[in-house]
């Protein structure tokens, strides 16, 4: 048992649960599922297939963090990469024949370089992590929005846009399309991770930089491939956000969408300080988000009081994370049992 | 080594140009004449008190709150496109949203003793001091599209929508739609906001006229695409089959919730109809497909009305403390026809 709860996915796991149980007494159908138009479709199927996007940067997310590092433009990485997709695929920029490959490759490609600039700010400029993405932040939808010249492209007319629509918000044998996407990504990433020594190199340069440059690792190289990953991550997640709702919305896509990626990460267990992490329970921390997000609307919660409802939940997530409050609530309750039995033993009634 | 890093100062510095490229178009334009009376400010003030003559061209200053929407795109172009037709100087500035921008670009406008101010400002609250300091430099401001929480003596005029009789017709729209019976859904704005809050009042209050209709839930989309389209998917799972019309605060979040019903094996504006404020292009091309059935517009083509009263001030004439803009209601009938006139 204790083995149990001291694996970082258990706490996730249990918020997880307890939501779900939760949903199962409180919302009224919240586990139905019907077929519709051969796909699967449901509440359980929403909150998978609008994870997608939070669960990929918080792959990304995680690693960084491991690192010791914090990656706080993806939320503008995402509205650049959804900016340069859309435009591709409306016609607006350059004139391909397939423009869905081009509109992949562009906008993957935009989060590749626009992680190259935070690593080369962050691994060899020494500049520190927060203020280095903070730049990207703040700049990032100044270009996305020169991209687009300032307006929210909609590709409901394009020739491609049923393609690229399918990317977010299609079904694969009755799952949503994002779903597969996040599995072989994660999939992808824990194999580099566990079958190299990748992993264990993150770990070692987030407990102590100093030591782990003197004993051989190539810390610059592999922070600034952590920020490319999670570069990656962010236009991936881009294209899924504006292919849900088939437009580059430069302003609000992805906006505080970072603070939600470093809340996943935090849900899951890990350290900001770096060091030990896992991967999985970052995505399990995205799902206990958007579970979350779900369960609020579902629930009908007035809209004036959502953010408090979240705001406590998360806290109390957080507070149960922490072993000082365990101690602090079930430590307690063991003191009372414990000295409840002793007095049993001694043939005390209690009543 | 050195190359290396010649090379990362080298990127660093190009990114930094593109960062502000990135902003160079959104920070103040100024139309071409105000390069002239920039050069000469001592100049000018010493001409001051003599000159200003009755056909003196008009200097306006335009705060503008940044790029948001489409509608808001549209009326920025409304106000640019009237300025150079009118041959107004026109001082523009985008806030990019922030509220210490707007309060600067203001000052600003008042050191350059511009003839009146127009502005739309991001929040409500705030604005007393600017205003006051317009005030004293005896320059008028125009409140565009949103009000401000100050005394009514602060500013000139107001141009802008009816928000409640923009609720109540859609609800009349609804009404007529479902034939006076039915259960609706209601994707509100964003918390707080003014559009958001009469929205909803006028649309509460006119549908206690009809004893049969009913609002099952209520829901903020923020405004948004994905926000109204998310909330639409837990509202389908949460009442299935029972909801007859969808209500949005704005078309962004009606396109949304359309993507849902379609998701869900329905067919928006047959199955659920669908109502909307704002009357942008999308909801048009959508009401033409046979998607969307009514929008009532919100018309972001204030740049007339605005320069009108702009000159009307500058002139002496007194002007409505509230003008409203000239607004209309379209319905799925019409859309084909109307599409081809949509600027925005």
């Amino acid at each position: 048992m204790s083995r149990l709860t001291k694996s970082r996915l258990f706490w996730p796991i249990i918020a997880l649960v307890v939501l779900l149980l939760f949903n199962a007494v409180f919302t009224k159908n919240f586990f139905s599922i019907q077929i519709i138009d051969n796909h699967l479709y449901g509440n359980i199927i929403d909150i998978l297939k609008n994870v997608a996007p939070l669960a990929l940067l918080a792959i990304g997310m995680t690693l960084v963090i491991a690192t010791g590092g914090i990656d706080i433009s993806v939320g503008s990485v995402v509205a650049i990469s959804g900016a340069i997709a859309c435009s591709i695929i409306d016609g607006r920029i350059g004139s391909f024949n397939n423009t869905l490959l081009f509109a992949l490759i562009f906008a993957l490609l935009s989060g590749i370089i626009c992680g190259i600039w935070n690593g080369i700010l962050v691994a060899k400029i020494k500049i520190q992590p927060v203020v280095a993405t903070l730049i990207l932040m703040t700049a990032g939808r100044g270009i996305a929005q020169l991209i687009t010249k300032g307006k929210i492209v909609t590709i409901n007319s394009a020739s491609m846009v049923n393609e690229y629509y399918f990317i977010g918000a299609g079904y694969l044998l009755g799952l949503p399309f994002a779903l597969f996407i996040v599995l072989i990504v994660l999939l992808i990433v824990l194999a580099f991770i566990k079958r190299t020594a990748f992993g264990l190199f993150l770990e070692s340069l987030g407990t102590n930089n100093r030591s782990s440059h003197l004993a051989g690792i190539q810390v610059d190289k592999l922070k600034l491939i952590t920020y490319i990953i999670s570069g990656f991550m962010a236009a991936l997640a881009g294209i899924l956000i504006s292919s849900n709702i088939k437009g580059a919305d430069c302003n609000n896509a992805g906006l505080f969408i970072e603070l939600d990626a470093i809340l996943a990460v935090a849900i899951g267990g890990n350290s900001l300080n770096g060091g030990r992490f896992s991967v999985g329970s970052s995505v399990i921390g995205a799902l206990v988000i958007q579970c979350l997000t779900t369960t609020v609307y579902a629930l009908g919660v007035p809209p004036q009081t959502i953010s408090l409802v979240k705001a406590i939940v998360i806290i109390t997530i957080c507070l149960f994370q922490s072993n000082k409050f365990r101690e602090a609530i079930f430590g307690r309750f063991n003191y009372f049992k414990k000295s409840k039995d002793l007095l049993v033993k001694k043939g005390a009634q209690i009543s | 080594m050195k190359f290396k890093k010649l090379v990362a100062v080298l990127s660093s510095v190009l990114l930094m140009g593109t960062m502000f490229a990135g902003c160079a178009p959104s920070s103040t334009t100024t139309a071409p004449a105000a390069s002239t009376e920039k050069a000469a400010p001592a100049a000018q003030e010493e001409a001051k008190p003599a000159e200003k003559p009755k056909n003196d061209k008009l200097v306006v200053g335009f705060a503008q709150i940044g790029q948001e929407s489409g509608w808001r795109d549209a009326e920025t172009w409304s106000i640019l496109n009237t300025a150079e037709e009118l041959g107004v100087d026109l001082k523009f500035s985008d806030a990019q949203q922030k509220q210490e921008n707007q309060i600067k670009a203001i000052r600003t406008f008042i050191q350059q003793q511009v003839d009146v101010i127009g502005v739309a400002p991001v929040v409500e609250t705030g604005w007393e001091t600017v205003f006051k300091e317009a005030k004293d430099a005896g320059i008028p401001i125009i409140l565009v599209d949103r009000r401000a929480d100050v005394p009514e003596d602060l500013y000139a005029a107001f141009i802008g929508s009816d928000f409640i009789l923009e609720g109540q017709n859609a609800a009349k729209e609804m009404a007529a739609l479902l034939g006076n019976k039915g259960s609706i859904v209601e994707l509100q704005g964003t918390v707080g906001a003014s559009a958001a809050t009469d929205r909803m009042k006028g649309f509460t209050d006119e549908l206690g006229n009809y004893p049969d209709m009913k609002i099952l839930a209520s829901q903020t989309g923020d405004f948004t695409r994905a926000k109204g389209k998310e909330v639409m998917e837990a509202f389908l799972k949460a009442y299935p089959g029972q909801i007859n019309g969808v209500y949005a605060h704005n078309d962004d979040m009606a396109l949304g919730a359309i993507e849902a019903i379609k998701d869900a094996g329905l067919k928006p504006s047959v199955d659920i109809k669908v109502v909307s404020i704002d009357g942008v292009k999308g909801i048009f091309e959508a009401m033409a497909a046979g998607e969307a059935n009514v929008t009532v517009e919100c018309n972001p083509l204030l740049g007339p009305q605005f320069f009108q009263a702009a000159q009307d001030l500058k002139d002496g004439k007194t002007v409505e403390k509230w003008i409203k803009s000239d607004e209309g209601i379209f319905r799925q009938e019409t859309a084909k026809e109307d599409l081809p006139n949509r600027k925005y």
